[in-house]
């Protein structure tokens, strides 16, 4: 099965890549990753502040700045795994720091 | 009129003890949870004209699954994705005539906690549950939920796709998952006894559902000790139906009548209950179950060990936090250490707005202050909880009680 996993939340801590990459529980997330699962992709994304979203409507492009849905929590990183089954993402994904303050959500990818 | 005819009955007890295995073994094998129902389906009907005609098979549930795994390799056949699904299949390909020795292994358990896994919604487990593991059809569920077909057959379909697009895992869950899935599933197997706990026939029939699945739990599951404490609390609660209610109307459990509760099962509740705190396992089930006895043998409500009983529901509140717990547990402690003390409890929990809205917080409320004697607020508070109260039969009590005033 392949999940993207969209590590969520809602930017207050917004630790830099640095700091992540000295957490201890980052450590052992990126550990339970490669046990459980192989890694298609990887994405850290910069905060919302910096997004642009453009829709088309009746042939005319709208661009504007910021996310596509104004929502407390927002997606932050993306992570396309390929694991055995729901569980193994499940325990991917509780083991992530992120899930701790803000959520994971596990979506299968349409294939 | 009952059907009489031994092949019709031994095909009915086959369809009531064999369902869940066949569509467990089926799914199982081929991944296809509507294949599995409707082979499982076909079987049953298959043995309606062939067991008269040969007889009763020795061991039904052998020649259910042989059915009906001959009718999946017959579909698969035809279709070119089946390929690898048929190789499986041939593995354990056998002739219906000549069931397989050994015991089929049983397969219940994956199913149990794999439409119990908590990436479903909760009423699609309940209703997963009730139509793969006890073969009740889709329009007695949605009978039962209050609800119609087309939105419970909507839920099940939602829930299969779910399963098979999130692959959710069809196995009993590894150790480390296994507490907290457990505790899944007895979740919804006691959602299902509850809503049976009606005086309705078309619901009573989940109760008695809820209790066979508890037991096959506990058979399958014998080194757990919250199974057994569920299955005890459903077989104690069971032996009191008789007397809960009267003429459609609530009796509250000083008023029943004692002798038309259920002796053989309150002894069967007892026993389990034992047998689960022997493990020295203690959880909230059990907690409950034990709750359940003190009251089942207690000859009289003067009698009953309210002390053993509060000191219960603290346990409980300890394993399960809850405010309805509490609630229970300020009863117990009015009858133990007087009136004054389950006030108290009751206020509190009262001005902590955890319990607005719920009946029996006024209701409760009015019992003590009516065993008091504060008439007029006693009267202020069966009023309120009438504004709220959800069922006839605890409705019609509530009002009698006013008037008692």
């Amino acid at each position: 099965m392949k999940y993207a996993l969209l590590i969520c939340d809602d930017e207050s801590r917004s630790p830099s890549n640095e700091v992540l990459a000295a957490d201890p529980e980052h450590d052992a997330f990126l550990e339970e990753l490669g046990r459980r699962s192989e890694v298609l992709g990887k994405a850290r994304l910069r905060p919302v502040a910096d997004s642009t979203t453009v829709k088309v409507r009746a042939g005319e492009t709208l661009v504007s700045d910021g996310p596509f849905a104004e929502t407390k929590d927002v997606v932050g990183g993306v992570i396309i795994i390929e694991c055995a089954h729901l569980d193994d993402a499940i325990a991917i994904a509780e083991s992530h720091p992120y899930a701790r303050w803000g959520g994971v959500e596990i979506r299968p990818v349409w294939e | 009129m009952p059907d009489q005819d031994p092949v019709r009955v031994a095909v009915d007890a086959a369809y009531r003890d064999e369902w869940g295995q066949v569509v467990a073994t089926l799914i199982g094998i081929t991944g296809d949870w509507d294949l599995a129902e409707d082979c499982a389906q076909e079987a049953f009907a298959a043995a309606l004209t062939a067991w008269p005609r040969d007889g009763v098979p020795r061991r039904p549930g052998a020649w259910l699954t042989t059915a009906a795994r001959n009718r999946a390799t017959d579909r698969l056949r035809r279709e070119a994705t089946g390929a690898a699904k048929l190789r499986q299949l041939a593995v354990l390909a056998r002739d219906p005539e000549e069931p397989p020795l050994e015991e089929i292994p049983d397969e219940r358990l994956r199913l149990i906690f794999t439409c119990c896994h908590p990436a479903l919604p909760f009423p699609a487990r309940v209703a997963l549950t009730l139509r793969t593991l006890t073969g009740l059809s889709t329009a007695e569920i949605a009978q039962a939920f209050l609800t119609v077909e087309p939105t419970m057959a909507k839920r099940l379909v939602r829930a299969k796709r779910k399963i098979k697009e999130a692959g959710i895992p069809y196995r009993v869950p590894p150790a480390e998952l296994l507490p907290e899935r457990l505790n899944g599933v007895l979740a919804v197997l006691y959602l299902i006894f509850n809503e049976g706990y009606d005086e309705d026939d078309d619901r009573r029939a989940l109760a008695a559902e809820a209790t066979r699945l508890a037991r096959f739990l506990v058979r399958l599951m014998p080194y757990d000790a919250e199974p057994r404490g569920l299955l005890a609390l459903m077989l104690l609660h069971e032996a009191r139906r008789g007397g809960r209610t009267q003429d459609g109307v609530l009796v509250p459990l000083e008023e029943q009548d004692r002798s038309r509760w259920d002796r053989e099962l309150i002894d069967e509740g007892v026993e389990v209950l034992e047998g689960a705190l022997a493990m020295r396992r203690p959880g909230p089930y059990q907690v409950q179950a034990a709750i359940a006895a003190c009251h089942a043998t207690a000859p009289n409500m003067e009698s009953t060990d309210w002390v053993d009983i509060a000191v219960l529901y603290a346990e409980l509140a300890r394993l399960a936090p809850s405010p309805v717990v509490d609630l229970n547990r300020a009863v117990a402690v009015a009858m133990a250490d007087g009136i004054a003390a389950g006030l108290a409890l009751v206020d509190e929990l009262a001005s902590s707005g955890r319990l607005d809205g719920y009946h029996l917080l006024p209701a409760t409320r009015a019992d003590l202050l009516r065993r008091d004697g504060r008439v007029e607020e006693a009267r202020a508070a069966y009023q309120e909880a009438l504004v709220l109260v959800p069922t006839e039969a605890e409705r019609l009590y509530l009002s009698a009680r006013l008037r008692e005033l």
